[in-house]
C-alpha cells in the first residue's frame, strides 16, 4: 500500500509539470508580446531594454520557465496588472468563494442524486429507472449559465423572494456561513452549479448498483436469508469506491467550471476572477488562476485515486 | 413418391399458404453483417429516431435560414424593442435592438452548431489519428503521445476553452480552436484504447504474417474495428461541445456582437431579464433543446452499435 501511494503521488508530478509548461505557455498564445502590455507604443529601446530585463524576459524561454516555476512553487504568481496586487492573494480569495459554492453543490447533488441512482440501479428497467435515468440526462444537458438566468427571473424576478446575484449584502465579497442573508444569496448558484455533477453522479451510481446488484455474492447473501436492509448495505459498500471516483472528479470539475455560473451570479470566485482578467487582459491572472484550478485538479484526482485504493485495494492502479 | 415432410411444417404453410404445394428448400435465413444489425436497431429504435428527427431539424433550419427567417436579423428597429411574441408579424418579438427574434435564433444556429460540431470533427480526425499512432506504434511513441494527453486531461474542460480562447483573445476560429484542444485527449485516449486492443489479436497477427504491409493492416484491420468506438465516443462530445461553445459565446468570447448567436443573445438579453424575461431565456431554449437531442441521440447511436448488448 505505500508503495503504491508513493508510486501514485511520484507519477502526479510529471503531469502537474505538464500542467505548469502549459499555463506558462498562455503568455506567448496571447497576441503580441508580453511587453505591449507593460509598456507605452513609443517606449524607447532603452527602455524596453531595462523593463525586459526586469522582468526577466531577456533570458531563454526554458530559463524563464524555470524562474517562473520557482516562483509559482514559493507562492509568488507576480502582480496583476490591472490592480496591482498580487495574483496569489487574489486568487485565495476568490478560491475561498468557489469553494463554497463547489462545496455546496457538491453536497446538494449527492444528496439528491445517490437516492435516485440506488433506486434506478434496483428497480433497473422499470419506469422509475426511465425517469431517473431522463433526470440524469436533463442534468447534463441543460446550459447551466441559462438555468442560472432562468432561476433569476423565477424566484428573484417574478417571485422576488430571493437575491438575484451576489454574495451577500452590499457586495460583501467574504462568505459568513452563519448569517441568514449569505445563505439566501448562496441558494440560486448552488442549485444551478448542482445540476451536472448530479446528472453524471447518478447515471454513475445506477450503473454501479446494478452491476453490484448481478455480481453472485449478492445472490449468496439473499440464500442465507439476510435481510433487504442489510444485503442492500453490503451492495452499496460495494458500489461506493466507483461513485467515491465520480464525485471527487466532479468536485475538480466544479472548482475549474464554474466560471459561467459565477458570471450569471456575479458570484465573486475564481471564475468570476478569470472572467474579469480575460476581460482587461490581464495575462498573469489568468495564468495565475488557470495554474491553481489545474493544480487543484490533479491534487483532487490523486486524492480520489488513493482514498479508492484505501476503500477498495482491489483497485490499485498499475 | 418424394417425402414430403418440409411440407407439412407450420412455417412452409404459412410461406406460401398451400398445403401440400411442391417443397420448396427452406429460405436460409441471411445472415446480417454488423452494419445492416445497426441500421436494423436504429429504426426500430423509435425514440432514437425521433431525437434524430429533431436533430435534423434544427440543422436543416439553421442551413436554410435565409429562406426560412421572415425578417433581415441585422434589421434594428428602434421602436420596436423588446417586444412580447406575436408582435405584429414578430412570432417571437424583437431583441432590446428591435430585431426580429424568430429570424436572428435561426441564423443563430448556423453560428452556434458550427461552433459546437467543428471542433468534434477536428478533434475526432486529429485524436483519432494520434490515438492510433500510439496504440499501434507503441513502447516510446505510445508513452509520449499519451503521457503528452494526460496533461491537457488535468484541466477541466470549460477551463481551458475559456483559457486559451481567451488567452488568444475570442473570436468564432480561436473558439473552435480553444474547443478542439480540449476534445483531442480523450478520444486519442479512446482511439489508443482500442487501437491497442486489437492490434494484440490473432487476426492483426495472421495478416502480418501472410505479408501483409502495414497500411493494409491499419487500413482493413485496425481502422475498421477503432472507428466505431471512437465515433460512438465522438458523437456523445457534440453535446458537450454545443454546451461549451455558446458559453464561449455568453461570455463574449465567440463572435462579434452583431453576429447572431445563441450563447451571444443569451448574454445581451441578460441584461434586459427585469423588462422582458420570457424574452431573455428563448435562446437558451434552443441551446437545451439541441443539447439533449444529440445526448440522446448519442445514448441511441451507442445502443445500436454496442455488439455486445
Amino acid at each position: 500500500m505505500t508503495a503504491y501511494i508513493i508510486r501514485r503521488v511520484l507519477y502526479a508530478v510529471p503531469i502537474a509539470l505538464g500542467v505548469s509548461i502549459v499555463c506558462f505557455t498562455l503568455i506567448y498564445l496571447a497576441p503580441g508580446n508580453p511587453l505591449q502590455t507593460l509598456l507605452p507604443e513609443d517606449a524607447s529601446a532603452e527602455t524596453v531594454a531595462m523593463v525586459k530585463k526586469a522582468y526577466g524576459l531577456d533570458k531563454p524561454i526554458p530559463v524563464q520557465y524555470l524562474i517562473w516555476l520557482g516562483r509559482a512553487v514559493t507562492g509568488d504568481l507576480g502582480k496583476s496588472i490591472a490592480s496591482g496586487r498580487k495574483v496569489s492573494e487574489e486568487i485565495a480569495k476568490a478560491l475561498a468563494n468557489t469553494m463554497v459554492l463547489a462545496l455546496g453543490a457538491i453536497g446538494l447533488s449527492f444528496s439528491l442524486a445517490f437516492g435516485l441512482g440506488v433506486t434506478a440501479g434496483y428497480l433497473n428497467g422499470s419506469w422509475a429507472d426511465r425517469v431517473v435515468t431522463g433526470i440524469a440526462v436533463i442534468g447534463v444537458s441543460i446550459p447551466n449559465y441559462w438555468l442560472g438566468m432562468t432561476l433569476i427571473i423565477i424566484f428573484a424576478v417574478e417571485l422576488q423572494v430571493l437575491p438575484a446575484t451576489g454574495m451577500g449584502p452590499g457586495g460583501s465579497s467574504t462568505f459568513h456561513i452563519f448569517n441568514p442573508q449569505h445563505l439566501r444569496h448562496v441558494v440560486l448558484p448552488v442549485v444551478t452549479l448542482s445540476m451536472i455533477p448530479m446528472g453524471i453522479i447518478a447515471r454513475t451510481t445506477r450503473a454501479a448498483v446494478a452491476e453490484t446488484l448481478n455480481q453472485d455474492f449478492v445472490q449468496t447473501l439473499r440464500a442465507k436469508g439476510l435481510k433487504a436492509r442489510t444485503v442492500a448495505g453490503h451492495v452499496i459498500k460495494n458500489a461506493l469506491p466507483q461513485i467515491l471516483a465520480v464525485i471527487g472528479l466532479q468536485f475538480g470539475y466544479l472548482l475549474g467550471g464554474s466560471i459561467l455560473v459565477e458570471t450569471v451570479f456575479t458570484w465573486p470566485g475564481t471564475g468570476f476572477l478569470l472572467n474579469k482578467a480575460i476581460l482587461t487582459r490581464d495575462i498573469p491572472v489568468l495564468q495565475g488562476v488557470t495554474l491553481m484550478l489545474a493544480t487543484f485538479f490533479v491534487v483532487t484526482n490523486l486524492l480520489v485515486d488513493l482514498l479508492q485504493t484505501a476503500v477498495n485495494p482491489r483497485m490499485q492502479r498499475h | 413418391m418424394i417425402h414430403h415432410g418440409a411440407a407439412d411444417s407450420p412455417a412452409l404453410q404459412t410461406l406460401d399458404g398451400r398445403v401440400g404445394a411442391p417443397p420448396k428448400a427452406p429460405k436460409a435465413l441471411k445472415a446480417r453483417s454488423y452494419w445492416q444489425t445497426v441500421g436494423y436497431r436504429l429504426r426500430h429504435d423509435y425514440l432514437t429516431l425521433c431525437f434524430g428527427g429533431v436533430v435534423l431539424l434544427i440543422v436543416l433550419s439553421a442551413i436554410f435560414a435565409p429562406l426560412l427567417a421572415p425578417a433581415d436579423p441585422y434589421q434594428t428597429g428602434m421602436i420596436a424593442r423588446l417586444k412580447p411574441f406575436g408582435y405584429k408579424g414578430h412570432l417571437l418579438g424583437t431583441d432590446e435592438l428591435g430585431r426580429d427574434m424568430l429570424s436572428r435564433l435561426l441564423y443563430g444556429g448556423r453560428v452556434s452548431l458550427t461552433m459546437g460540431m467543428v471542433p468534434v470533427m477536428l478533434a475526432t480526425s486529429i485524436g483519432g489519428t494520434l490515438g492510433i499512432v500510439a496504440g499501434y506504434a507503441g513502447r516510446h511513441v505510445n508513452m509520449v503521445i499519451m503521457r503528452t494527453m494526460d496533461v491537457f486531461y488535468a484541466f477541466p474542460s470549460i477551463l481551458l476553452a475559456v483559457a486559451i480562447s481567451g488567452t488568444l483573445g475570442g473570436g468564432m476560429r480561436n473558439g473552435m480552436l480553444a474547443l478542439s484542444l480540449v476534445f483531442i485527449p480523450p478520444l486519442c485516449r479512446v482511439a489508443e484504447t482500442a487501437t491497442t486492443q486489437v492490434r494484440n489479436l490473432d487476426f492483426v497477427e495472421a495478416a502480418r504474417a501472410s505479408g501483409a504491409g502495414l497500411r493494409s493492416i491499419v487500413w482493413h484491420h485496425i481502422l475498421s474495428n477503432a472507428l466505431g468506438p471512437v465515433f460512438i465516443y465522438a458523437s456523445s462530445l457534440v453535446s458537450v461541445s454545443v454546451l461549451i461553445a455558446s458559453g464561449l459565446s455568453f461570455l463574449g468570447l465567440g463572435v462579434e456582437p452583431p453576429t447572431p448567436d445563441w450563447g451571444l443573445m443569451l448574454n445581451t438579453l441578460r441584461q434586459v431579464i427585469y423588462i422582458a424575461p420570457s424574452l431573455a431565456a428563448l435562446p437558451g431554449v434552443l441551446i437545451f433543446i439541441t443539447s439533449i437531442c444529440f445526448n440522446l441521440l448519442s445514448d441511441g447511436l451507442r445502443a445500436a452499435m454496442d455488439i455486445r448488448m
